[in-house]
């Protein structure tokens, strides 16, 4: 694991819907895996924030933004030229020998899904916003359908589990999503989202209940196995009561 | 030389091994008694001028600590000192003379002032004097700078047989969602860290400097070895480290280096010269600590210019 934050210039920032893509120049950071996370703290901030990388192109680290708070907002503002503290990568990624992945995405959420998407070779991607204004961000995941609310992901996903239930869900958003997803599988792999101060352990801020207990999401995950965050996963529904039950998943 | 800590409750050493041997000294998240899940989430939120924490002293327990986890600390050869919790004396007890019997542990830090749990029952100066009956080792008592009159309290401690001071814990917060108004914490209310807790801190340190003859480990809101300076101008002997811990990993050894920066800035042979400055003597400080310090400490003021720390 990474201790020592490194500075780094902004390269760009880009409205991408309503979300902002911040591009930093990679510098000697490693982009690690899919789903592993990094903290971005920017000047006039007292704590970083904690981002999944999203793009990585060469030589750059993009990072989708919601800015909806203090940190966020001073992050999505930043400026070509702009110094960011970047400390990373940190956590657990995605695996990447799941069998047949199919990408599962809600609002914000879908940020960590266009590396995925480029590490597994595109596999299919299903997409859930709020909005049409929020759906923009579809075009940075290959073969994404996109459902807007209020219907929700874990439909178009409830069909694709029937139609192959060795499918593995990788799924990345709002926690009433990741826990329909994780009813319809057990085998899911969700990244997990949690205030965090540090991203390395140090402040006990960002537990989450994993395996019956509160452990550290930024230690264990973010990326957890379904089976380990919900106790009724995999069991609940069926495929065709996930299309009706009306607290099954949200397009966030 | 100061040292430098890290604040309780900043750091697992088990984690991030090589952020704990940046340290002087590494101090463990509180122990108590009996294991503690900690507060339900959400346990952090940004403030104005600082952090809220409420992690609620989540720990495995002393039996747990000393059997799994302590092994694994004395193996990265950090000199370390054990924060212990309890919620009554005999409590507190029970950890200092279960820890007495380990030689890796250097010192026992008092937690008496954690605002985040039910205050224990008894008062800092009856906790300390059933520690010291329980330990020969060195006790340093953690105060809250909310108390009405710290320094009473620090010269309880003292007579209590406490061995130094960490000054200070966090102080209570709230902070509320923007959108919603509701406390973004599950317990509502938190410690607040960081910046905010600059000042208060240094006015702790300052007034229990001038009433006791312990040392002071002290701390809040330090970010800089500017900060650290005026800590020790008003009366610490060592410097911890918080929440600039969770910005910036590498803290420790940017603020040691800043620290003996600013005090040769102003033409100091040692930090001993802050203390002497920020209180106005001229003979060196009743409470520096033994050790080479003290030859500096004898050493003329060489600042000729005024300073405000």
């Amino acid at each position: 694991m990474s201790t020592r934050s490194v500075a780094l210039r902004v390269r760009a920032t880009e409205c991408v819907g309503m979300y902002t893509l911040l591009r930093v120049q990679r510098g000697p950071i490693d982009p690690g895996l899919p789903g592993q996370f990094f903290m971005l703290r920017a000047e006039g901030l007292l704590l970083p924030r904690p981002m999944s990388l999203c793009t990585a192109a060469a030589g750059e680290l993009g990072f989708l933004i919601d800015p909806i708070g203090t940190g966020t907002e001073t992050l999505a503002r930043l400026r070509r030229g702009d110094e960011v503290a970047v400390l990373g990568p940190l956590g657990h990624g995605f695996p990447l020998d799941a069998t047949r992945p199919v990408l599962v995405g809600g609002g914000i959420g879908i940020a960590p899904l266009p590396y995925l998407s480029e590490t597994l070779g595109r596999p299919p991607a299903l997409l859930g916003f709020r909005s049409d204004a929020h759906a923009v961000a579809a075009e940075l995941v290959p073969q994404a359908d996109v459902v807007i609310d209020p219907v929700r992901v874990t439909e178009p996903l409830a069909d694709l589990l029937v139609a192959s239930p060795e499918a593995t869900p990788l799924a990345c958003g709002p926690e009433p999503m990741l826990e329909a997803v994780a009813r319809l599988a057990s085998h899911a792999w969700l990244a997990h989202e949690a205030p965090m101060a540090c991203g390395y352990g140090a402040c006990y801020g960002c537990v989450v209940p994993i395996d019956g207990e509160l452990k550290r999401l930024c230690l264990e995950g973010p990326t957890v196995r379904a089976s380990r965050l919900y106790e009724h996963c995999g069991d609940a529904l069926s495929p065709a009561q996930a299309r009706t039950a009306p607290e099954a998943g949200v397009a966030a | 030389m100061t040292r430098i800590l890290n604040a309780s409750g900043c750091l697992d050493a088990l984690a991030v091994p090589e952020v704990a041997r940046s340290l002087d000294v590494f101090v463990t998240k509180t122990v108590t008694p009996l294991p503690r899940a900690g507060n339900d989430p959400v346990r952090i939120a940004e403030a104005d001028v600082g952090m809220l924490n409420s992690i609620g002293l989540a720990n495995p327990g002393i039996d747990a600590f000393v059997r799994d986890h302590l092994p694994r600390i004395e193996a990265l050869g950090v000199v370390l000192w054990v924060s212990v919790g309890g919620f009554s004396a005999e409590g507190f007890a029970h950890c200092c003379a279960i820890l007495d019997a380990h030689a890796s542990i250097e010192a026992i830090e008092l937690n008496v002032s954690c605002p985040n749990v039910t205050a224990p029952a008894d008062e800092a100066s009856s906790i300390v004097a059933a520690a010291r009956a329980a330990t020969s080792k060195p006790l340093y008592a953690k105060l809250s700078p909310a108390l009405p009159d710290i320094t009473a309290v620090a010269r309880a401690a003292e007579h209590a047989g406490a061995d130094g001071l960490s000054l200070t814990n966090t102080l209570r917060g709230l902070v509320l969602d923007r959108g919603t108004l509701e406390p973004i914490l599950a317990t509502a209310t938190g410690g607040l860290s960081g910046p905010a807790l600059r000042p208060v801190a240094l006015a702790a340190v300052y007034a229990c400097a001038q009433a006791s003859d312990l040392p002071i480990v002290g701390m809040g809101g330090v970010e800089t070895g500017e900060h650290a300076l005026a800590l020790v101008a008003a009366g610490a002997s060592d410097v911890a480290l918080g929440t600039v811990l969770f910005a910036d990993p590498a803290a420790a050894e940017r603020v040691r280096v800043e620290l003996d920066a600013s005090a040769r800035r102003r033409g100091f042979a040692s930090t001993d010269d802050a203390f002497r400055r920020a209180h106005g003597l001229a003979s060196p400080r009743p409470n520096a600590p033994v050790g080479p310090q003290e030859e500096h400490g004898l050493l003329p003021i060489m600042a000729t210019e005024p300073v405000s720390l």
